[in-house]
């Protein structure tokens, strides 16, 4: 099936999310869409899956129009969507969801189960996903939780499928056989449309690139292009994708962790005996896939939670059992993975987040009173030095794009004398030339003889800045390796295989 | 998952627009209800056929000598403005109570609470004790400050050791205080002497508030309370983490604030303001303790605080608002449509009524999506 988008256009206000694009998607093609965070990719996917309705222009199913009030609509026509966070429901097994919403009695309202079963055993080998029906979701690794959502679309004979950011919760595997299973997909005829910001995926397997940038498309190029050309195209410049950097010139151990075991909130153990150290002047980061303990790790270094048994050490001294606040006092640094969620007060000005952990210091109050004009002072300063685009200091930080939200972050944290620098995911959802700027100033912050501590679950960025590599698996710290080792060794140590660390459950 | 605390959402306050609208709506809704109430408008549509000028001279006389009597009646004479700022002023101080809470984050419908426990300590005080003029009232005051404040902080402190619901917990406490005051309205130490009746001791004259051109000065203190909470939560440290707690508890945690204690300090002043409003109840006339004196005072603070878009100055004019319509109502009953008093509960419940609804507002009055508001109560607790 042929899908073509002529002039469609969606404004939020005065806001124009998308301006008048066009694309065309010819049937058995992968065509990634390529943007930044907040260039309107969602937009223009909700729009053709019947979430939102468009303002103005049309939409084409092999030449006819098709207008989708609902998604509904849109899964009639042969679209399907596979959302970044899955729409499945975890009690219930693969075949019980893919049936959902179209259930198949035997009279008197009895589901036919069987029936589903074999439908997702046929699906699963024409497409060749394999798929165990009768496993229950929640048992399922993040992967083949993603190929039932795949199923689940071509089970409604999607003809176009729209995959949204679908690298993001992967190891590098599962990203792999991901990728073949879009092959297969395409041989069969099934049109992809694959949303992402990473490059290297789009060369990998796209038949044809659409860039978009601030709702309109920039151009449509081939997978020859080079990263650095598309990168350009995202962002509308020049962006450096390498990091400069010297050799580290390590000092002391700032941070010593000894045998650090965490419990979860549900009550099972996260952070299982972990023991590294980093050392001033250095760059440590940890890699592993989403949910591996490092969420938890870090909250344990800070002091948001208690560790169950092990010793963290500042510098000699124990902080184990620091609160947040003692922990920065003594001079470690946070960013927080969820910026938004843990990073700034959304409905805060510019000003007042940049004081956020700041505000009792002597520079910004005295007694109770605020010190507003230190905090312009200070906002003014920063807002310069951090090129944070902002209308004012007085802006609402919620009204910042991603990437600049994270600029507040990073500038605040940076704007004290730190020991200890820890930054989670430090450029998720932030623009390529916002993340080329926080590297920047990570590598900085190392120079000056901080030592510094990077969770990510990107593996270039691990690469682009790390001095010594953590891998975490399964709450372990799996192995402590060099940053020249292989892409692919580094996957599967992120995938719980090799490695030289003791593994004792 | 993460746990995730009730919060509110800032979007469950009105624009200013939709507030000013929803007035407007109200006042028209109202229009109706006093021709439906009205006898005569009613005869007159009987016969509407015959003559129609007739019903519609009756039911412009009945909405304007209704509507002009709640207006003369709330600000049309000096009495009626002192009525009217008497009427406010604990509204106002209940309404801070509100408003302050709610920009931590908390739910507080506990003001009714605070206030009748803040009454009883400044009451007691007021009638137990014989002191010289100035000290005496200063030491009522202060009984009701730190009443109120303990109970709120109560509050304060489940909220913060066992995050019991803010929203559970200040309704329970609410039926405790209520009920304490009618216990000890029947005991010897409360009531009046050689009395059986559940109404305590008047309180001592030099224990009730000076009076300034007629009018007792809880109004200055009510105002003097908006000024401190103003001051609190724009320009001071403990502002800033109440407000920072109130919009975003996981960053105010991970920035190293203790949720805990905020939450606490919160109630704790909160209580603090609703006590003073129990004062004002109390000290401002020489009065008794009765079971029914707080009336729906800490409830209608709710209505206010919101309606006043929980900011202190928002909280004034809503309190000053509610003072006129309640004095006014009077008026009106009392005028030549002698509309019935509920007209003014109707009307008050009409404005929240639409603030609630912004989109109803909004469509009615075309005003653009831009304009603000948002969707609000609809939403849960948890949103």
């Amino acid at each position: 099936m042929q899908l073509e988008i002529r002039g469609l256009t969606k404004r939020f206000g005065t806001f124009t999310a998308n301006d008048h694009i066009d694309l065309t998607i010819e049937p058995g093609e992968i065509h990634c869409l390529l943007g930044e965070n907040g260039a309107g990719k969602s937009t223009l996917m909700n729009m053709l899956y019947g979430l939102l309705e468009p303002d103005e222009g049309e939409v084409l199913l092999d030449g006819k129009p098709a207008t989708f009030a609902t998604p509904g609509d849109a899964i009639e026509a042969g679209i399907g969507m596979v959302h970044q966070h899955f729409m499945l429901v975890p009690v219930f097994t693969v075949a019980e969801n893919i049936m959902l919403g179209r259930e198949q009695t035997r009279g008197l309202g009895v589901l036919n189960r069987a029936s589903a079963a074999t439908l997702v055993r046929d699906l699963s080998d024409t497409y060749k996903l394999a798929v165990d029906p009768d496993a229950l979701v929640q048992d399922l690794p993040v992967g083949v939780q993603q190929r039932v959502e795949i199923l689940k679309a071509l089970a409604n004979n999607a003809e176009v499928l729209i995959l949204d950011e679908p690298t993001a919760v992967l190891t590098p595997q599962e990203i792999d056989e991901l990728m073949s299973i879009m092959d297969s997909l395409r041989k069969d005829g099934t049109s992809i449309v694959f949303i992402t910001h990473k490059l290297r995926e789009v060369k990998a397997i796209g038949d044809k690139i659409t860039v978009i940038r601030r709702g309109k498309v920039v151009g449509t190029t081939e997978p020859t292009a080079s990263e650095s050309e598309l990168a350009e195209m995202m962002v509308g410049r020049g962006v450096k994708l390498v990091v400069d950097k010297d050799d580290a010139d390590v000092g002391e151990v700032a941070l010593d962790v000894k045998n650090l075991t965490v419990i979860g909130a549900r009550g099972t153990t996260v952070v299982r005996d972990v023991s590294f150290d980093v050392r001033a002047g250095e760059i440590l980061g940890i890699a592993g896939v989403q949910g591996n303990g490092q969420t938890e790790l870090v909250k344990a270094l800070l002091g948001l939670v208690r560790p169950a048994s092990g010793r963290i050490q500042l510098e000699g001294r124990n902080i184990s059992r620091h609160s947040p606040r003692q922990s920065l006092e003594e001079g470690i640094g946070y960013i927080p993975e969820d910026r938004s969620h843990d990073g700034n007060v959304g409905s805060f000005s510019v000003r007042e987040n940049l004081v956020l952990d700041l505000y009792k210091h002597d520079e910004y109050s005295r007694g109770l009173a605020l010190n507003l004009r230190a905090m312009s002072a200070n906002a003014e300063q920063r807002i310069d030095e951090f090129d944070i685009r902002t209308q004012s200091m007085n802006s609402s930080v919620s009204a910042l794009s991603g990437g600049n939200q994270q600029k507040v972050v990073v500038a605040r944290e940076l704007s004290r004398s730190l020991k200890v620098l820890i930054a989670s995911q430090p450029t998720r959802g932030v623009d390529v030339g916002s993340i080329e700027f926080i590297h920047k100033r990570i590598v900085a912050e190392r120079d000056k003889g901080t030592a510094v501590i990077i969770v990510s679950t990107e593996l270039d960025e691990i690469f682009a800045l790390s001095d010594r590599i953590a891998v975490m698996y399964d709450g372990r710290i799996v192995d402590i390796v060099s940053p020249n080792i292989l892409r692919d060794e580094i996957g599967l140590l992120m995938a719980g295989g090799g490695g030289t660390a003791k593994k004792n459950a | 998952m993460r746990e995730r605390p009730l919060r509110l959402p800032a979007s469950w306050l009105p624009s200013v627009k939709v507030t000013m609208a929803s007035m407007v709506l109200a006042l028209l809704v109202g229009a109706l209800l006093i021709l439906v109430s009205d006898r005569q408008v009613i005869e007159s549509f009987r016969y509407f056929f015959s003559y129609p000028w007739d019903a519609f001279r009756h039911s412009g006389e009945a909405i304007g000598e209704s509507y002009k009597a709640l207006v003369s009646g709330s600000v049309g004479s000096w009495s009626a403005i002192t009525a009217t700022l008497e009427r406010a002023a604990p509204l106002i101080c209940a309404g801070l109570a509100v408003t302050l809470a709610f920009r931590a984050g908390l739910f507080n419908i506990g003001a009714q609470g605070q206030l009748i426990v803040g009454a009883v300590c400044a009451g007691y005080v007021g009638f137990h004790y014989e002191l010289p003029p100035v000290v005496h009232v200063l030491a009522a005051l202060l009984a009701a400050l730190v009443g109120g404040a303990l109970w709120g902080g109560i509050i304060g402190v489940l909220k913060a050791r066992t995050g019991a619901h803010e929203v559970i917990t200040t309704i329970m406490l609410n039926y405790v205080a209520a009920a304490l005051l009618t216990y000890l309205l029947t005991k010897e130490s409360f009531q009046q002497p050689g009395s059986n009746n559940p109404r305590s001791e008047k309180v001592d004259a030099a224990a009730t508030f000076p009076s300034i051109l007629g009018v007792h000065s809880g109004i200055v203190l009510a105002v003097l309370a908006a000024v401190g909470v103003w001051w609190l939560l724009e320009r001071s440290t403990v502002g800033f983490e109440l407000r920072a707690v109130g919009a975003n508890a996981d960053a105010s945690r991970t920035a190293g604030m203790s949720v805990a204690n905020v939450y606490t300090l919160a109630m704790v002043v909160a209580g603090l303001l609703a006590g003073l409003a129990g004062a004002q109840q109390v000290l401002g006339h020489q009065d008794s303790l009765t079971a029914s004196f707080g009336g729906s005072i800490g409830f209608d603070a709710i209505t206010v605080a919101l309606l006043g878009r929980a900011t202190p100055l928002g909280t004034v004019l809503a309190g000053l608002l509610f003072g006129a319509l309640s004095t006014g109502g009077l008026a009106m009953q009392a005028g030549a449509a002698s509309t019935p008093l509920a007209l003014t509960q109707v009307l008050q419940a009409l404005i929240v009524l639409f603030v609630a609804a912004p989109a109803l507002v909004k469509a009615v009055f075309r005003f653009r999506e831009s304009d603000g508001g948002g969707a609000v109560m609809a939403k849960g607790w948890n949103s």
